[in-house]
């Protein structure tokens, strides 16, 4: 009763619909892709992804068997069969044999053929060529027809993206290439702004607040400062474009936020823990690895999320560190801005990739939104 | 080498080769250097103490020196030098800035940038906010949190892939496949429209992938922040008979104003880092060019160092009041 829902019935009715409205509007962008990525190239390229759910209305190019197929019956020649794939169940409101003249016919007339003898379609996609003569040339004969499909989707895109050996459609390369990027670059920087964080912590050394302010005004240097430096820095002492290089850039730059979140969890710590710990004669270093890491798991998850989101949907490092000439280490985010330059209108390659891409944080994420809550509450500076 | 053996060996080395360095040192140390025992123990126990926080700090530090502090100093020098052909460098003064300043796509780039500092920190706030007071008492609102919160785990590249369908184009003729132009043409627009293209407006249609990614992240602080507000306050308040607005507006923002700011400055440094977005769907063609994308543009493309610099500079330059906001906080909160 003290606030806005629940006061009176009117207002609560506009707070729900508002955060309906709010949802969808924040949902049905990703919602859009996804399906897309279900569709065939023509489909998306004909309808927009929304008319997908629902039985839809399309102008389709179908062709009928090869004469090869004809049988002799009763003195004419026959073709017969299904102008629909097996398994499309679709109803034909119109047809027609000219691409002029797409809606010439109702189901179940009869059309005469240009290249002689006639047709019979029925509303199922049924036909029924008969000719007098032989049916000639190694092609059925085009029929256009306007037709109410059914919903229909398909995993081939998938197949094609992430199975596909050769193609240059191929994600199973980047998938895995940003796997090996992201990993050792997730769990490196932990370990040692851990050690950090408590010294930072717990230790009492002169300078010590200076450290701690001076990591919180690198927290939000903008990494492309580094980028030439590094690099450079880099070449010079030998490590070139690569994993090595791209796992180091990684480390250095997730260690501000990893030492300032882990710092301000272990600070939070009760005081007598670590104190009866010394008391008793245990050194700093087991005081560490036996009482500090294990209470800290909830910050070492936390950074670890948003490492790991950081590090799979990174670009720009990745391009700078990491990427040669060759190609042969490109990672997902890479994969798919080369792919918006040279195929922008392939939505169903691109909507692929871009989902092969997404659909590993996206589990990340529901699967531990505690813990990434938990440390964006702690890691924004207060 | 296969890369993923190559990954799992620096993850081994890279453990053990930490938890190796703190163990050894730390032996070293109390061992070797200042043993605890003989005539001077409480000597040797002292300086160890003394000794001790470096050793856990090292690798930390020089991470940190080497990757982010180092770089700053070094790209002000770049920014002043230009690079001799053939190797070396001469120093040339301000001239980078100069030449910097004298191109209009700069300038594009700094309006474009302003543009987006003000845009995106406010509708991401203000949004943020809005999510935050409505989710707050009802019962599916941690679900509709859940999924508003969700663009956060979304790479900006993935991003822009969704927008760039949200934005999409067809020939008048066509079926519209990009819901904003159907939507369009559905209420009575009459051409389908390139949005993307349309200067000006078209920073507008990239700044609302930022603001959908960010929001989320605003809401989950802000909401956090509304739930600390003392129930007193409230009460007091609808006993005196205040409407919802007033409450809302009177009573609850003044009350999580620290965390307002503290969430519209996280967001303005995440917009001046904004590379992603404007590299994938338009690379700061059709006048949407901002800094980050700039400097991209001037260090790998044109390959001019200088100026590469000189532009990072100015993006640092652009932080640094907050970096400072930030330290003053930090230092005044841990006293």
């Amino acid at each position: 009763m003290n606030d806005i829902a629940g006061t009176k019935p009117a207002l609560r009715w506009a707070v729900h619909a508002s955060v309906l409205l709010l949802v969808v509007l924040w949902v049905f962008p990703t919602l859009g892709l996804l399906i897309s990525s279900f569709r065939t190239a023509d489909q998306i390229a004909t309808s927009g992804w929304w008319r997908s759910l629902f039985p839809s209305e399309q102008n389709l190019t179908l062709r009928s068997a090869a004469p090869e197929t004809q049988v002799l019956e009763n003195g004419l020649y026959v073709i017969k069969g299904n102008l629909f794939d097996a398994g499309v169940t679709a109803k034909i409101s119109q047809w027609g044999v000219s691409s002029r003249a797409i809606d010439a016919f109702k189901p179940g007339e009869t059309a005469e053929l240009r290249r002689g003898g006639e047709i019979t379609v029925d509303a199922d996609g049924n036909y029924r060529m008969e000719n007098t003569e032989e049916f000639s040339g190694s092609r059925g004969a085009r029929v256009f027809v306007t037709a109410e499909l059914p919903p229909e989707f398909t995993l081939g895109n998938y197949h094609k993206v992430l199975l596909a050996e050769d193609s240059t459609d191929s994600m199973g390369k980047a998938f895995f290439n940003t796997l090996t990027v992201t990993i050792p670059a997730t769990i490196i920087p932990i370990l040692v702004a851990a050690f950090a964080a408590y010294a930072l912590a717990w230790m009492d050394f002169p300078g010590r607040a200076l450290l701690i302010a001076a990591v919180v005004g690198l927290l939000v240097v903008p990494l492309q400062l580094a980028l030439i430096p590094l690099l450079k820095l880099h070449l010079s002492i030998g490590i070139p474009k690569g994993y090595l290089g791209v796992w180091l850039a990684h480390t250095g730059f997730g260690m501000p936020l990893a030492i300032y979140l882990l710092r301000n969890y272990m600070a939070g710590l009760p005081r007598d823990l670590i104190e009866n710990a010394r008391v008793d004669g245990a050194t700093e270093f087991q005081i560490f690895t036996k009482l500090i890491l294990p209470l800290s798991f909830p910050a070492l998850a936390s950074f670890a999320i948003f490492q790991f989101l950081w590090t799979w949907n990174d670009l720009l490092v990745a391009k700078v560190f990491l990427i040669d000439a060759t190609g042969q280490t490109t990672v997902m985010t890479n994969r798919i801005v080369e792919l918006l330059g040279t195929r922008g209108g392939n939505w169903e390659i691109l909507a692929t990739a871009a989902f092969v891409s997404i659909a590993v944080p996206l589990v990340v994420f529901f699967a531990m939104q505690k813990y990434l809550v938990r440390g964006l509450l702690a890691g924004s500076v207060k | 080498m296969h890369p993923a053996f190559q990954g799992l060996l620096t993850i081994a080395i890279g453990v053990s080769g930490c938890v190796g360095y703190f163990y050894l040192s730390n032996q070293v140390l109390d061992k070797v250097l200042f043993p605890a025992r003989g005539p001077n123990v409480g000597r040797n126990i002292n300086r160890a103490n003394m000794i001790r926080p470096w050793l856990f700090l090292f690798p930390a530090l020089l991470a940190l020196g080497l990757y982010l502090a180092y770089p700053v100093f070094e790209t002000l020098r770049l920014s002043l030098t230009d690079r001799i052909p053939g190797g070396g460098y001469k120093w040339v003064g301000l001239d980078n800035y100069r030449q910097m300043a004298a191109e209009p796509k700069f300038w594009e780039a700094m309006r474009n940038n302003m543009l987006w500092l003000i845009v995106v920190p406010a509708m991401s706030t203000a949004f943020g906010l809005l999510v935050a007071q409505l989710t707050d008492r009802i019962r599916w609102g941690n679900v509709a949190k859940a999924l508003i919160f969700m663009p956060m785990a979304i790479s900006f590249v993935g991003a822009s892939v969704i927008w760039k369908l949200v934005y999409d184009t067809r020939p008048a003729e066509q079926d519209q496949i990009g819901i904003l132009n159907a939507l369009y043409i559905f209420f009575g627009g009459a051409e389908p429209q390139t949005w993307l293209t349309i200067p000006f407006w078209n920073s507008f249609f990239l700044m609302i992938v930022l603001v959908w990614i960010q929001t989320g992240f605003a809401m989950v602080i802000l909401s956090a922040a509304l739930r600390g507000i003392p129930e007193e306050t409230i009460e007091a308040a609808v006993l005196d008979g205040a409407n919802p607005f007033q409450i809302f507006f009177r009573i609850k923002v003044p009350q999580i104003k620290t965390t307002i700011l503290v969430v519209w400055t996280t967001i303005t440094i995440t917009v001046l880092k904004v590379f992603d977005i404007v590299f994938a769907m338009t690379n700061g063609q059709w006048e949407t060019q901002v800094l980050a994308n700039y400097m991209f543009d001037k260090l790998f493309r044109a390959n001019d160092w200088g100026v590469g610099s000189a532009s990072a500079m100015v993006i640092m330059l652009l932080v640094t009041p907050i970096l400072i906001w930030n330290v003053r906080n930090a230092r005044k909160e841990m006293q």
